[in-house]
């Protein structure tokens, strides 16, 4: 194939338009933004943009600096889980014979098209106290009462509903209801790809299958998981809505305080330097990838 | 986009109850969401005031009567665009950067304050608004209009406990209950919204609304670190929902979502608490730069109406500040003491006036108060 370099025109004519649309839309707006970081409130409207760093120190108030953390811990705890799942699903899928396969996809796919709202609120629907979760285990409970009176034995104590919604279980589960297709269809794309007969070589000089998967199938996946980790994790981290309405009376995440400052607070400078403290931090997650995808390919 | 779609179900006169409502909720903004564009139908034509016969309305969801905009255009001509914002802080940024085109728009009490401060409101020519008369003598002149130079009454609200009978021993009528005791541990949900629940705060130790001082905004925070454990969740304005639904069995909510559940469960109670609460009200307002001031004024003048504010009322269900269009309500609209409190009550309710200074302490310290 012909290298870009050769036909500046063709590809200048080919890429003007898209970052036409990445400069206007997303560098203009990210550079007002990333401005306002350093200006400070003057006036109900006006922003003036002073140099100051006064928003990034009180950004790094203990206070705030905790809440990073708890929505880092979250974010990691549900990327972790969305992985442990997404794993053996994306292994399924890609072992199922090929008349299934784009069926399975597809059911893994069907989530995105229903609105995350609509799906949050499914979610709370389950998990209300006296919601479908509460009340089918609620029935379970009953019966197993009624068995043992059966039986002859002291019936079981009352059914008392768990709490299941508004608490930072709630949000981890919605967060991970929400965030597993993104973990699955990359694990998904480097398992298909890679080459089957060396499994079976595996298998055939006698590794078992834990160890197969362990030194042949989770090495040659390795990209997959990473950009898996990464894509999970990094929408995880800005989440809000799940917290918003999922979660208790401690469940929130930076995402929540950076929405208070642009709203009920009407402090921009403020929230627009929390947003970037979370976007810095993204950026060094990117380029750490970027560095080990580097080595890894200096290396072959 | 989702962003949009949280702020449609957080809106706190949304009756949105589950899910179908929430997708009628998203589909309705959706049509709506393109403002400033045709008015159905009316095309050049020329209206009476001498302005082009179309309106852009910025209002609340399900915040005006059935019929009252193809009313309007029966009686003057003029149709209405209407588009809707969730709350006070997504209108306020809309027109931050300017007008993008709204002649009417509807901001609370403390809202109109501050848009005027910012100079982001046009005065109101009182001789294009006679049925301002019908207005209670209380919204005729308020603290946070003087003079009502800016803004004309829509309705009002009033904060309280919502609460279950079945569950609640008598009446919770101190913000004790769901601010500093843990009687009902678990079962209480606070309003998500800072200033109002320290503003609560304060009336429960006994000090004004607006004499809030930082060193308060500690003790009240400190109160409430405590009182967190026994909190089961702060809402985002749909505590009536989480009361109906029986997830909590007192919550801190306005009186008018409370009406509204309470003509579906009769084991619902509303109480204002003895130590006074705070008040509300919600305001018709034409923006600086507003395209057609004149329709502004007649449209607003005809909302003012008695017949007109019956019918809203009759849909909205919240107290009106019209006097002559609360008299052609129906008694049980009238009398019942959860839309209209008793006066001894409504005496000790004040609204709160927008202090800049105040505000970021209240954030910050609601803040805190989340990550504790």
């Amino acid at each position: 194939m012909e290298s870009w370099k050769q036909q500046k025109s063709v590809f200048a004519a080919i890429a003007s338009a898209p970052l036409f649309w990445l400069v206007l839309f997303f560098i203009v707006p990210m550079g007002v933004v990333w401005l306002y970081s350093f200006g400070r409130n003057a006036g109900l409207t006006e922003i003036d943009i002073s140099g100051t760093f006064a928003n990034y120190g009180r950004a790094l108030e203990p206070l705030y600096l905790g809440i990073f953390f708890k929505s880092v811990t979250l974010a990691a705890v549900v990327t972790l889980i969305c992985l442990i799942i997404g794993f053996p699903v994306a292994m399924a899928i890609t072992f199922a014979a090929d008349k299934w396969k784009p069926w399975l996809l597809l059911a893994i796919m069907l989530p995105f098209w229903t609105n995350l709202l609509i799906r949050t609120y499914a979610l709370m629907v389950m998990l209300r106290t006296e919601g479908l979760t509460n009340s089918a285990l609620g029935g379970v409970w009953e019966s197993a009462s009624w068995l043992k009176t059966l039986v002859g034995l002291q019936p079981l104590s009352p059914w008392e509903p768990m709490q299941l919604l508004y608490t930072n279980f709630a949000v981890i589960l919605g967060l991970v209801y929400v965030h597993l297709p993104f973990m699955v269809l990359p694990l998904y794309a480097a398992l298909d790809r890679l080459d089957k007969s060396l499994i079976e070589a595996s298998l055939d000089l006698g590794a078992g299958h834990l160890r197969t998967i362990l030194k042949i199938i989770v090495p040659l996946a390795g990209a997959g998981i990473v950009s898996g980790i990464i894509i999970t994790f990094v929408p995880a981290l800005g989440a809000y809505l799940t917290p918003d309405l999922l979660g208790g009376t401690d469940s929130q995440m930076i995402a929540n305080v950076i929405e208070r400052q642009f709203k009920r607070a009407n402090d921009w400078p403020f929230g627009a330097a929390l947003s970037f403290l979370l976007m810095y931090a993204t950026f060094v997650l990117i380029a750490l990838q970027a560095l080990r995808q580097r080595q890894e390919d200096r290396r072959r | 986009m989702n962003h949009k779609l949280t702020e449609i179900l957080n809106n706190r006169r949304g009756l949105l109850k589950g899910l179908g409502a929430a997708a009628i909720g998203i589909t309705f903004s959706g049509a709506l969401a393109g403002c400033g564009g045709k008015s159905e139908g009316s095309g050049e034509k020329i209206a009476s005031t001498g302005e082009e016969a179309k309106l852009n309305f910025y209002n609340w969801d399900t915040y005006i009567g059935e019929t009252t905009l193809d009313d309007f255009k029966d009686a003057s001509g003029v149709g209405v665009n209407m588009s809707l914002f969730s709350n006070n802080d997504e209108l306020f940024a809309k027109l931050r950067a300017g007008n993008p085109g709204f002649d009417v728009i509807v901001p609370s009490n403390d809202f109109v304050e501050r848009m005027a401060k910012a100079n982001m409101l046009e005065p109101l020519d009182h001789t294009l608004l006679p049925n301002f008369k019908n207005a209670g003598s209380s919204f005729q002149d308020v603290a946070y209009d003087p003079g009502r130079k800016f803004s004309m009454p829509y309705t009002w609200l009033v904060l309280g406990i919502g609460y279950r009978r079945s569950k609640v021993k008598g009446v919770p009528d101190s913000w004790k209950y769901i601010l500093d005791s843990d009687q009902y541990k678990g079962r209480i949900a606070l309003l998500s919204e800072a200033g109002d629940v320290f503003r609560l705060g304060a009336k429960y130790k006994g000090v004004s609304v607006n004499a809030v001082t930082p060193e308060l905004v500690k003790e009240i925070e400190a109160m409430l670190t405590k009182q967190k454990a026994n909190v089961k969740a702060f809402h985002e304005d749909n505590g009536q929902d989480l009361l109906l639904s029986r997830e909590v069995d007192l919550v801190l909510e306005y009186n008018g979502d409370i009406a509204q559940i309470m003509e579906e469960d009769e084991d619902i109670g509303f109480v204002i608490p003895k130590e006074g609460s705070l008040l509300n009200s919600d305001n018709l307002c034409i923006p600086k730069g507003a395209p057609r001031p004149k329709n502004a004024h007649a449209f607003i003048n005809y909302l003012l109406e008695a017949e007109v504010g019956k019918k809203i009322s009759e849909t909205i269900k919240y107290p009106t500040p019209n006097e002559a269009a609360r008299n052609l309500m129906p008694e049980a609209y009238k009398k019942n003491a959860v839309i209209f409190p008793p006066t001894e009550i409504m005496q000790k309710c004040e609204y709160a006036a927008y202090n800049e200074a105040m505000q970021p302490i209240y954030e910050e310290a609601f803040t805190r108060l989340r990550a504790a």
